[in-house]
């Protein structure tokens, strides 16, 4: 099965994203192996996997910020500013002086760009995201000042004013309690619903169950891919786990390069 | 009071001259200074002053104590070295700051042979220190054009700079590269700020009038607009009283500014309203909620 087409979409459905054989990695490591399969416009799609089964990087990879070793992966019918990308939460500098408002108004970077003033249609869609997600009368707060909880609320309310077509999460509610988490749900199925491609890398197997209809089980190659409740079956998750710990790493020259 | 504050100033053209090169300073360098303590790069505003110094030298060597060649020579060497240690950061196993320190030590040393190569101890004494009471008409419009530029680039880099900082892989996603470019141009400014400190300060301390009233405004502020504003503010205090200490006293400007900027640094320390140390003793009532 590894390496092999784990999923195409079906008949009917427009395709958003095409994978070729698409092999990721860094100096020549690959973190994810001849993967193959497309997602369909509007999919809400988990993908789960073990901890360095390359769920982060193939994240990456689809948000364009990492080149593929190999293979085609290729967007159709739209450019890197449709693409909105929640990377996990430690890359921020909390330190830094700035309100909670001025970084949600970020999301609006598209139209206002270097200069472009925050009119009074950008100020309003940044106190209505800001509400979205819970946060009223935080505005004026210093980032430094949230808590964790409030903090991915703040950047799920910065997703909302970039408006975007495609969302990517890497692990968006790593360490959040269950009221939170439930409320970021829900605005997720709230963009599935307005048709918005939404793919999330999730360690939660129950909230996939439950939330994704689609999922990705990747461990550095794709073990299967496609309906949660097929995929996330007990002998999937077992070589899943079996394959990542089975890596290689003196590995030598992959014989598969086509 | 007249005598002390505002005499030196009325009397004397030299007075007035620094003041003013002092003050075009102060306002494009103070701003830098928040952005570098802000992006965690105080030392390397440092180590960027000690680069520039060989190539002021080989200027010098050159072209003696001429504006036009020392400067085009700082510049070079800012740059090469800002270039060089991103490289070596990039493609070595050593960190930025590691191989920053590696390039300024060896400037340091290389610019200080250089001058004593041909100069006397005063040549030495003026690349090292500067000489803001002897700041000539060609100086004079550096320095504006200098903050000028500086203000207007600021301007221009100051959202993708604040994105940059907080929360790079953000602005990477929606806009790819241009963090790089941010950093690449702000680096520019920080050499372009420093050559023009270096006439007036010296090499060694035109970093100072940059990194001690930003590192005092941080203490004060509690935003970065007020933060910026603050740090200006310092600067222009410092460098005037710094002026009419030196004047009084008898004791070298440059260093005198510097020492100026370091007090207000120590009050703040204390009394700063958003961090200094009096917060921890007063021990405010929290609120309710």
């Amino acid at each position: 099965m590894g390496g092999g087409v784990c999923s195409f979409v079906g008949g009917g459905m427009s395709v958003a994203l095409q994978l070729n054989d698409v092999t990721l990695g860094y100096e020549r490591h690959p973190a994810v192996h001849h993967l193959t399969g497309s997602i369909a416009r509007g999919e809400l799609l988990a993908i789960c996997g073990p901890n360095g089964a390359g769920k982060s990087t193939l994240l990456k990879a689809l948000s364009g910020a990492l080149e593929p070793l190999g293979g085609q992966l290729a967007w159709q019918d739209c450019t890197a500013r449709d693409i909105a990308f929640l990377p996990q939460m430690v890359e921020i500098d909390r330190s830094f002086p700035i309100t909670v408002f001025d970084m949600v108004a970020m999301g609006d970077w598209q139209r206002s760009g270097l200069f472009g003033s925050i009119g009074r249609r950008a100020k309003q869609a940044t106190f209505d995201a800001i509400a979205r997600v819970g946060l009223t009368g935080l505005e004026d707060r210093l980032i430094g000042t949230l808590s964790g909880g409030q903090m991915q609320r703040m950047l799920f309310a910065r997703l909302v004013m970039q408006d975007a077509a495609i969302l990517l999460l890497d692990e968006p509610f790593t360490a959040l309690d269950a009221n939170t988490t439930e409320d970021l749900l829900d605005l997720i199925a709230q963009w599935h619903q307005q048709g918005r491609t939404v793919i999330a890398v999730l360690h939660d197997f129950d909230l996939v169950r439950q939330h994704f209809p689609r999922t990705l089980l990747l461990a550095r190659e794709c073990v299967a891919w496609g309906d949660t409740q097929e995929t996330l079956s007990a002998l999937n998750l077992a070589q899943a786990r079996h394959m990542v710990e089975a890596f290689d790493r003196d590995a030598m020259i992959c014989a598969r390069v086509a | 009071m007249y005598d002390l504050f505002l005499a030196p100033f009325v009397e004397f053209d030299f007075m007035r001259r620094a003041l003013v090169g002092t003050l075009a300073l102060a306002l494009s360098g103070a701003p830098i200074g928040v952005f570098l303590i802000l992006r965690r790069m105080s030392l390397t505003g440092d180590a960027m002053a000690h680069a520039i110094l060989p190539g002021a030298a080989i200027g010098y060597l050159f072209a003696g104590l001429s504006l036009g060649a020392m400067t085009a020579g700082g510049l070079i060497a800012g740059f090469v070295v800002a270039l060089a240690s991103g490289a070596v950061a990039r493609f070595t196993a050593l960190r930025e700051d590691a191989s920053l320190a590696a390039f300024y030590l060896i400037s340091l040393a290389l610019g200080v042979t250089i001058v004593s190569l041909r100069g006397s101890n005063v040549d030495l004494l003026h690349v090292l220190f500067g000489s803001v009471l002897a700041l000539d008409d060609a100086t004079f419009v550096l320095l504006a054009i200098i903050a000028s530029l500086t203000l207007i680039g600021l301007a221009a880099l100051y959202r993708p700079l604040v994105m940059e900082t907080i929360d790079p892989s953000f602005l990477n996603s929606v806009r790819p590269h241009a963090g790089g470019v941010a950093q690449v141009l702000f680096l520019a400014l920080v050499v372009l700020n420093l050559v023009g400190g270096f006439h007036a300060l010296g090499t060694l301390l035109a970093v100072g009038l940059m990194m001690l009233p930003a590192a005092s405004a941080r203490l004060w502020a509690r935003d970065m607009t007020a933060m910026l504003g603050l740090s200006v503010l310092f600067a222009l205090l410092a460098s005037y009283l710094g002026l009419v200490a030196s004047y009084q006293t008898g004791v070298p400007t440059g260093p005198m500014i510097i020492l100026a900027a370091g007090a207000l640094y120590f009050i703040s320390l204390v009394f700063g309203r958003s961090s200094g140390l009096m917060r921890l003793w007063r021990r405010e009532q929290h609120l309710e909620g």
